[in-house]
């Protein structure tokens, strides 16, 4: 798929005006997608493995070879790792409430990192009052990088499980994942990696990684809202208990006993969001087309492109330094609040987002109270930078600055 | 709509420069307020006589050009003023916000009424809406010594 025209891919960008650079928050649609769903619905509905009837079986069908297809875009051992979630905050709380309840309790410590986004640090915080567990977090250097030695430096013989970041969506830092995991594995840890950022921009292998737990947001990676993935080991599966009950999720159910489904349904309580899972397909395709080696090189010129282009913009300050770094500008402008910076670009039709990106503790740490962000997608191109560059001089002319 | 009209020059100058960035002394009313979405803080003191007149207002905390602009223009104009005509003007300043076009309380002069109509230009910004008006909630629970923290997201 020829990169220079991937706009046309995407109905939203029929507006010529928007330059997109939110999608670390959510990204666009390709027209494959829609459609997916459009027609799921207009031709082909109905509930997933209940029913005998050819509709059923078809969309069971359909359902189940998007499994097939995550399991082997991320290269799972198998199918029944992959278990399709709201999205990946409940895949985070289904490990997090189901581990804690499992194997911790008072006095065991849970090691997450300074970068992490409130959906994996919350989920845990519960189980302080639950459990009596403890929580630590590995420090962010100035660069806005966590390192190996910052986790190892945490690890304690209390530390029960590590999760941690794939790719900060502020600071853009790519951790070194498999380092962390091999450390973990070494001390007998069980680790979650956050791969929200991670799954839209690199390269994944589950079987090479080796990780415990790795959650994607669906909709971050040009697929359909509600809808995340929780990859675990089998063992875990088979090991940690039910998450939510009801339908679909049981063997057998009797007044006095229950007895749970197979491997994923026992994760999968209720009528999943079927559409959305048929439809996911197409993402994976999508990206199958274009190729993650393309993907990763395009974003990686896009972003030394904009780095180097907001280094040279006078008051411009960008937030974080990392070494590897993938698809986020996060900045700053002295003298102009990130939220009056985001309501000017939008004027021009420049779409980025401002605030602490639900990375309140990050920003405490680097002691700023919010920052601009602009984060990149497959759509984007050199154009969309030096618009969002020209946007910026307008803003510093607003608030008459140099 | 035109950017200017919402960062008007009386905006970014009290933006800029805002005043009663500080804590009054021998306060006796104040209340904290906070945006969760932005980050957005402030916290509000007032010192009231026995005759409830606001003798001095002051803030601190940080935020946008809106939200420290309305910050600062606010305890400017409530000093002086006693406490009933003040909450007479949070409740017309808010409804001019969320849906009157005009201020009509009797109790601000022509120039207080003015400055205050720059802030009107949010009205088309529903996201930037919660800048301008988390430092009068937040008034309102000083006089009314709520003890409660503003939490935008509670509010309507």
């Amino acid at each position: 798929m020829n990169l220079s025209n991937i706009k046309k891919e995407f109905p939203i960008f029929k507006n010529k005006n928007l330059v997109y650079l939110d999608s670390a928050n959510s990204s666009q649609k390709p027209q494959s997608v829609i459609a997916r769903i459009n027609d799921f619905y207009s031709n082909e509905f109905s509930n997933v493995g209940r029913s005998v009837h050819a509709l059923s079986i078809a969309a069971t069908n359909n359902y189940e070879n998007t499994r097939i297809s995550v399991q082997k875009y991320i290269n799972a051992k198998s199918k029944d790792e992959i278990v399709f979630t709201k999205g990946a905050t409940e895949a985070i709380n289904l490990v997090a409430n189901t581990f804690g309840q499992k194997y911790l309790k008072e006095g065991d410590e849970i090691l997450l990192t300074e970068l992490e986004h409130h959906s994996n640090y919350v989920p845990w915080h519960y189980l302080r009052s639950l459990k009596g567990v403890k929580i630590k977090f590995a420090e962010v250097n100035e660069d806005g990088e966590v390192s190996i030695e910052s986790i190892e430096k945490k690890i304690t013989s209390n530390t029960k499980i590590i999760a941690v970041t794939h790719l900060s969506n502020v600071t853009g830092a790519i951790l070194p994942i498999k380092e962390i995991t091999e450390l973990a594995h070494s001390k007998g840890i069980p680790i979650l990696i956050d791969g929200c950022q991670g799954a839209p921009h690199l390269k994944l292998d589950m079987q090479d990684l080796d990780c415990d737990f790795y959650t994607i947001s669906c909709h971050k990676m040009y697929g359909p809202t509600g809808l995340g993935i929780l990859y675990a080991k089998k063992k875990w599966l088979e090991e940690l208990p039910p998450y939510q009950g009801g339908g679909g999720m049981i063997k057998e159910v009797k007044k006095d006993s229950i007895s749970f489904g197979d491997l994923p349904n026992k994760y999968e309580a209720g009528t999943m969001a079927t559409a959305q899972v048929v439809a996911f397909d197409q993402s994976i395709k999508f990206l199958e087309k274009i190729g993650m080696n393309s993907v990763i090189q395009h974003e990686k010129e896009l972003i030394d492109y904009g780095q180097e282009m907001l280094r040279k913009n006078n008051s411009v300050k960008l937030v974080g330094n990392p070494k590897k770094k993938g698809a986020v500008l996060s900045f700053t402008i002295e003298g102009i609040h990130p939220h009056d910076i985001a309501t000017i670009l939008d004027e021009d039709g420049v779409a980025i987002r401002a605030g602490h990106h639900c990375c309140q503790i990050l920003h405490e740490t680097l002691g700023i109270t919010a920052t601009a962000r602009a984060s990149l997608g497959i759509y984007n191109t050199k154009e969309d930078i030096d618009r969002l560059n020209s946007s910026i001089n307008k803003c510093k002319k607003i608030f008459n600055l140099k | 709509m035109n950017i200017k009209e919402l960062y008007q020059e009386i905006i970014l100058e009290h933006g800029k420069n805002p005043r009663n960035l500080r804590k009054t002394d021998n306060f006796n009313k104040d209340a904290k307020g906070y945006n969760p979405l932005c980050g957005d803080n402030v916290h509000i003191y007032l010192k009231l006589n026995e005759k409830k007149k606001v003798e001095d207002a002051s803030f601190e905390g940080s935020g946008c050009a809106i939200s420290m602009a309305s910050a600062s223009i606010m305890t400017d104009l409530v000093k002086g003023k006693e406490e009933n005509e003040v909450k007479e003007i949070i409740n017309d300043f808010l409804g001019m916000i969320k849906i009157n076009p005009e201020l009509k309380s009797k109790n601000l002069k022509d120039d207080e009424r003015t400055k205050l109509m720059c802030l009107s230009g949010v009205k088309q910004y529903p996201m930037r809406v919660k800048c301008a008006t988390l430092s009068w909630h937040t008034l309102i629970s000083a006089i009314d010594n709520t003890q409660e923290e503003i939490n935008t997201e509670r509010l309507d």
